[in-house]
């Protein structure tokens, strides 16, 4: 096995035990980046030196009683997270030259638990898709498969993690942009629930929906980096005051007397057969270890998408109004005030972007308030109330992540609804608040992975990661390594 | 639900967006598809369900205002399309 091909547990025991260094570790992770980011693209911004450098740190703390969680371990920043003197672009021309003064909270704990930052990672532009092709700069490209899409918007993450290019990475999840792109790369994902970590320094897109998850080879691996990063910050108002548990505590690989909630209307038409196949397999295996499945209905599942996109973009086009070119970012002169302001948006923002911002201007204006915006916070109210009557029976809620495998580079950037649909099943956790992991359940006739998706309620990662490991335990589709 | 051409000229405007010729027409298309999509929400009779602006139980967080030392004037004004003498520099608004 390759140093870069090592889970962060894995490599945590070879560290300790002094039969690796850091900056050996380090290094073999660049060299890999090297060989394969020409194909696979997963970082916008590399920093090697930087990566070494803490990389040496990390060695020459080693002799201390007290480890770090993360010390000497390679990880890799989704660029819509700020890095103080590091560029940080949003995968957006308009941010192109910003180089934040400071590090999210998040950054800061990832260094303060002693990890390596080997750069910044591709992400549709202000995290806005569901396939990395929305990047300003570039595609990524699914390590299973070049001619497809890693799935977005944190795709770089995800085919960072999953071709050996860092052992974990933080990403973000807005409406499934960390799950999505963990089922398309075969590695897991985990979004956290609303107000567990930190959005301070986390560029806003959608302020009511936006959570930093993370990206991982394994369960252990996903609860370790969420141990890091969770916990209250004084620097956002909407991060909760609870305690963090030790959330690798939780996995004990015993989910005997659990209730798994199969909900009804997450298995519809357009659902890829072999999608379906899968994870009505895991649900076999997770009643084979003990738990006890149960159907389950969230009846206005139907009517998460629209209201996720009126929602989304009226919060995006209000946090996104920052953007004017007078104290960062792009600035294209105009004949005034007002025009530098049109021209420097019009020129700065991808379509996609600009999309966004129109449907949430529009569904904010005068006229259309009411009729798009209000009703969509209402109809939320009812998506939310299907989750809080489904955890009154159940434990945890199983369905697929996505209702197919990985599409190709091209196959939808001409029709945005149809790219959107990819979230189907991701965005009612966001609107809930609640939390949700992607893993690994099986592989299409294709070879691409299939992701199972295990959400939970409000603050309920323990339950979620314990039913993850166990049935990640009972398998091995997250040993598989892609081709490249 | 179609939008006119007028009626993305408008948002555009609101937006502070310059958009082409091309990218009106483009946009006028794939909103009203994405709105034609969102009327489904009419079906359901919201009258006696209250919005939900966001799922925390959180309302006015405080904490004691202790001052603190700002980022240096130096590192924000770096981002800066244009700053003098200590200031952030704009196209006049009036000459």
């Amino acid at each position: 096995m390759h140093l870069y091909d090592l889970t962060i547990h894995q490599a945590r025991a070879l560290l300790d035990a002094g039969e690796i260094s850091a900056v050996e570790l380090t290094q073999a992770v660049i060299d890999r980046i090297l060989a394969v980011d020409n194909d696979v693209r997963a970082y916008i911004t590399l920093t090697p030196e930087v990566a070494l450098e803490q990389a040496r740190a990390a060695d020459a703390m080693g002799r201390q009683p007290q480890k770090l969680p993360l010390q000497g371990i390679p990880i890799a920043v989704k660029d819509i997270i700020c890095t103080a003197g590091i560029p940080t672009t949003c995968g957006s021309r308009i941010l192109e030259d910003f180089v934040p003064p400071y590090d999210a909270t998040v950054v800061a704990r990832l260094k303060a638990a002693g990890a390596v930052i080997l750069g910044k990672t591709n992400t549709d532009e202000f995290a806005m898709g569901s396939s990395t092709e929305n990047s300003a700069f570039f595609p990524t490209h699914n390590p299973w498969d070049l001619e497809r899409v890693p799935g977005g918007s944190s795709g770089g993450s995800a085919a960072a993690v999953a071709a050996g290019e860092c052992l974990g990475a933080l990403g973000t999840d807005t409406g499934g942009s960390v799950r999505q792109p963990a089922a398309f790369c075969g590695i897991v994902g985990l979004k956290p629930t609303y107000g567990r970590v930190s959005r301070y320094g986390l560029i806003a897109f959608a302020s009511s929906l936006d959570q930093v998850g993370v990206l991982a080879r394994d369960v252990t691996d996903a609860a370790i980096l969420l141990s890091v990063i969770a916990g209250h910050d004084p620097q956002d108002s909407t991060s909760l005051d609870v305690p963090v548990p030790d959330y690798t505590a939780a996995l004990t690989g015993d989910i005997r007397g659990m209730r798994v909630g199969v909900p009804r209307e997450y298995f519809i038409a357009g659902i890829q057969p072999e999608v379906e196949a899968a994870v009505r397999a895991a649900l076999g295996q997770l009643a084979d270890l003990g738990a006890e499945i149960v159907e389950v209905s969230l009846p206005h599942t139907d009517y998460a998408l629209p209201v996720y996109y009126l929602i989304a973009p009226a919060e995006a086009s209000a946090n996104l109004a920052r953007y004017d070119g007078v104290r960062y970012g792009l600035r294209i002169v105009g004949d005034s005030l007002e025009d530098t302001y049109k021209q420097t948006r019009g020129r700065g923002f991808g379509p996609e972007v600009k999309r966004r911002i129109m449907l949430g201007t529009y569904a904010l204006s005068a006229g259309y308030y009411d009729a798009y915006y209000l009703k969509a916070q209402k109809v939320r109210t009812l998506i939310k109330g299907d989750f809080d009557r489904a955890f009154e029976q159940v434990d945890v809620v199983v369905a697929p992540t996505s209702p197919t495998t990985a599409f190709r580079i091209g196959e939808k950037t001409e029709d945005p609804l149809q790219m959107y649909l990819s979230d189907i099943f991701t965005l009612s956790v966001n609107l809930a608040g609640i939390c949700g992991i992607s893993i690994p359940c099986g592989f299409d006739a294709q070879g691409l992975p299939i992701g199972l998706q295990i959400m939970g309620p409000a603050l309920g990662e323990t339950t979620v990661l314990r039913v993850a490991y166990a049935y990640e335990q009972a398998t091995d589709w997250h040993t598989r390594r892609p081709p490249i | 639900m179609i939008l006119t051409r007028e009626e993305v000229e408008h948002i555009a405007d609101l937006a502070r967006l310059a958009l082409t010729e091309e990218e009106k027409e483009r946009f006028r298309q794939q909103l009203s598809a994405v709105l034609e999509y969102a009327a489904r929400l009419q079906e359901l009779d919201t009258e006696a369900i209250p919005p939900t602006a966001t799922v925390l139980p959180l309302r006015n967080v405080m904490r004691p205002d202790d001052p603190r030392p700002p980022a240096p004037r130096e590192d924000i004004l770096a981002n800066a399309p244009e700053a003098e003498e200590n200031c952030f520099k704009v196209p006049a608004i009036w000459d």
